[in-house]
């Protein structure tokens, strides 16, 4: 057996790096660059019920170390995502993992259950469908509120909980390092039948431009992701580990094979790559090589040996 | 990775970077470029300025952190870089113009090897650069420094007009050929964090919705490119 295979609420990874929402696009672009065979899976970009065109003005703004960014979820709907680049993605050999956003609980309702019947269908037309559905309580960039959901655990509790119901894929929820009290939000998810969690998502941040005396981003606020938020991530999805049963997958400035050690001894099951893609467009080609060797190194010959170890 | 052949300064804030190996691209297509490993995080697009079979040029400004650590390379030195990304300008036919603004001649050059039979603008706001090798490979050129390089256009007598300039300048370029025939291109500037259309950093709002400038750009029809909208930024 492979030292990385690893397995994610019932699911079988080839090994434990997925790729980021929104770092990743819906992976056809990079698979053209190196066989995405290499990846444990990959997460598609947030998706959200009906077509979003995102925000305007800037929308990336680095830091030392850091990245910040105010996409605002632009994203094509997903009845369009179902109808072309679901059946693209079906095509690659790696997991998919669909990414739900929403602003309402009636909108994260209905992008769930559009994604339930597409998938069904599929299934029955003997095609592949999507492995997981990740939702997304947390995205700091909807002006109407999509991160409000990740802030307490009663909203949290209600998006989780119709999600749940609708959905009968794998269910991720995943968690805002902006939340008030992360620890109570993941035993909330895992109290709902959530199958695992996921986090952190980007910490709300800002840059002002002191020329113009306004903020860089039109939305205020933006969210900062990248090697600056790693030692924090790192902590959090600790803390989180030690407090439910269910499945963490780590992430959080992940750069190197010896970050995802890092997290699999803090507790992860998993790690997603999200920043790091913009540093080296090619890290996925190389970064489950790297970790086997560096597993040879330290005398590790499976992940479940060390994981949670710390 | 990929070996410098040389860089040279051209003005106090203009160099040109030759980098060994045989790359492809068309005309106003980019790659991603660092010569860094993690800080600054992100690679810098750069325009194709020239291709021959054995090297790839760019030609670049300073302006931050980023092309500060490009102008320093010298020869010998590691780079690595993807592409080509984009789409460049389309294929011309009757008349083309190529109007350049400042740094914004960078793609022009490869441009007017491909369309031979364009006629070259240049325009400077301060001391110009490079305009030696454009008349090495072009027959017309028109450079100016100061004023605007736009005044020099009889805008009447193009089928085609390719564009790469300050917003502003491609702005009143947009205003002065509306009532021509000549159909204007621009090549557009946004943040990338991929070139590849995975991010969704560089979007663009034009006439046909939204547009990645990194896939479907950087190279727009004019007539679709709310410039007002760009401008504010
Ligand atoms: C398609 C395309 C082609 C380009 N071709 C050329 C060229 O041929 N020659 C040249 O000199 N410049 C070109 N530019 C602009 C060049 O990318 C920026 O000047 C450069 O990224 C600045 O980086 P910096 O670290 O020096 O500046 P900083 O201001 O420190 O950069 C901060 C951040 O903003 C981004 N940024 C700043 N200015 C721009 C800009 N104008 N466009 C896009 N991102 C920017 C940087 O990439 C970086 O992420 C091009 C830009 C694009 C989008
Ligand atoms: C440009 C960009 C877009 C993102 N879009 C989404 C998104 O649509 N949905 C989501 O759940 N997370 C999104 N994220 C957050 C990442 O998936 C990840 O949680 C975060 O960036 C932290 O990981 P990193 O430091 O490895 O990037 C985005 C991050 C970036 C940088
Ligand atoms: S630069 Fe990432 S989508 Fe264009």
């Amino acid at each position: 057996m492979n030292c990385l295979s690893s397995e994610l609420a019932g699911v079988k990874l080839r090994n434990p790096i997925l790729m980021a929402s929104g770092t990743f696009g819906f992976a056809t672009p990079v698979a053209k660059l190196y066989p995405l065979d290499k990846l444990g899976g990959v997460v598609t970009k947030g998706l959200t019920a009906t077509p979003r065109s995102g925000n305007k003005g800037t929308r990336l703004c680095e830091t030392p170390s850091g990245l910040m960014n105010s996409i605002g979820l632009e994203n094509p709907g997903i009845p369009r995502f179902l109808s072309s680049e679901l059946d693209e993605m079906t095509r690659l050999d790696t997991n998919i993992i669909i990414n739900l956003g929403g602003s309402s609980i009636q909108e994260y309702e209905k992008g769930a259950a559009m994604i339930e019947e597409a998938c069904k269908q599929r299934k029955s037309d003997g095609k592949r469908s999507a492995d997981l559905l990740e939702l997304n309580i947390s995205c700091p960039n909807v002006k109407e509120g999509g991160m409000l959901f990740g802030l307490t655990a009663g909203q949290a509790r209600e998006v989780v909980r119709v999600v749940r119901q609708t959905t009968s894929l794998p269910l991720l929820v995943k968690l805002s390092p902006n939340a008030q009290d992360l620890v109570r939000i993941a035993e909330m998810c895992e109290t709902e039948g959530a199958d695992g969690v996921s986090l952190v998502n980007t910490f709300q941040a800002m840059a002002i431009d002191i020329h113009a005396r306004k903020s860089v981003f039109r939305h205020g606020y933006a969210g900062l992701s990248g090697p600056a938020i790693k030692p924090i991530a790192l902590r959090m999805v600790h803390q989180v580990t030690k407090a439910v049963t269910i499945p963490v997958v780590g992430m959080g400035g992940i750069s190197s094979a010896s970050d995802i050690l890092e997290f699999i001894m803090a507790g992860a099951a998993a790690v997603q790559i999200g920043t790091y893609n913009f540093m080296n467009i090619m890290a996925g080609a190389s970064l489950a090589d790297e970790l086997q060797t560096l597993m040879k190194q330290e005398g590790i010959s499976s992940l479940q040996e060390v994981r949670g170890i710390v | 990775m990929a070996t410098v052949l040389s860089n040279e300064r051209l003005t106090a804030s203009v160099f040109r970077l030759a980098i060994e190996g045989s790359f492809h691209g068309e005309p106003g297509q980019f790659y991603m470029l660092r010569s860094w490993d993690k800080s600054p995080l992100l690679s810098r697009p750069i325009s194709i300025h020239d291709l021959t079979s054995t090297a790839i040029t760019f030609l670049i400004r300073l302006h931050g952190e980023g092309t500060r650590l490009l102008s320093r390379l010298t020869s010998g030195d590691q780079v690595t870089l993807y592409g080509p990304y984009g789409n460049g300008f389309p294929k011309p036919g009757g008349n083309v113009a190529l109007v350049g603004g400042g740094m914004g001649i960078a793609p022009l050059l490869f441009s007017a090897k491909r369309f031979p039979f364009s006629k070259v603008f240049l325009g400077f706001s301060g001391e110009p650069f490079a305009v030696a090798s454009y008349q090495a490979l072009h027959g017309d050129v028109v450079f100016q420094s100061g004023g605007t390089i736009l005044d020099a256009i009889d805008l009447n007598s193009f089928d085609k007009i390719y564009a790469c300039g300050p917003l502003p300048m491609m702005a009143e370029l947009r205003r002065r050929t509306a009532e021509t025939a000549a159909q204007l291109y621009v090549s557009i500037e946004k943040r990338m964090a991929c070139g590849i259309g995975i991010c969704n950093g560089c979007t663009i709002n034009v006439g046909t919705g939204n547009h990645k400038a990194c896939t479907v750009g950087p190279v727009f029809p004019a007539e679709e490119v709310d410039f007002d909208e760009l401008l504010e930024l």
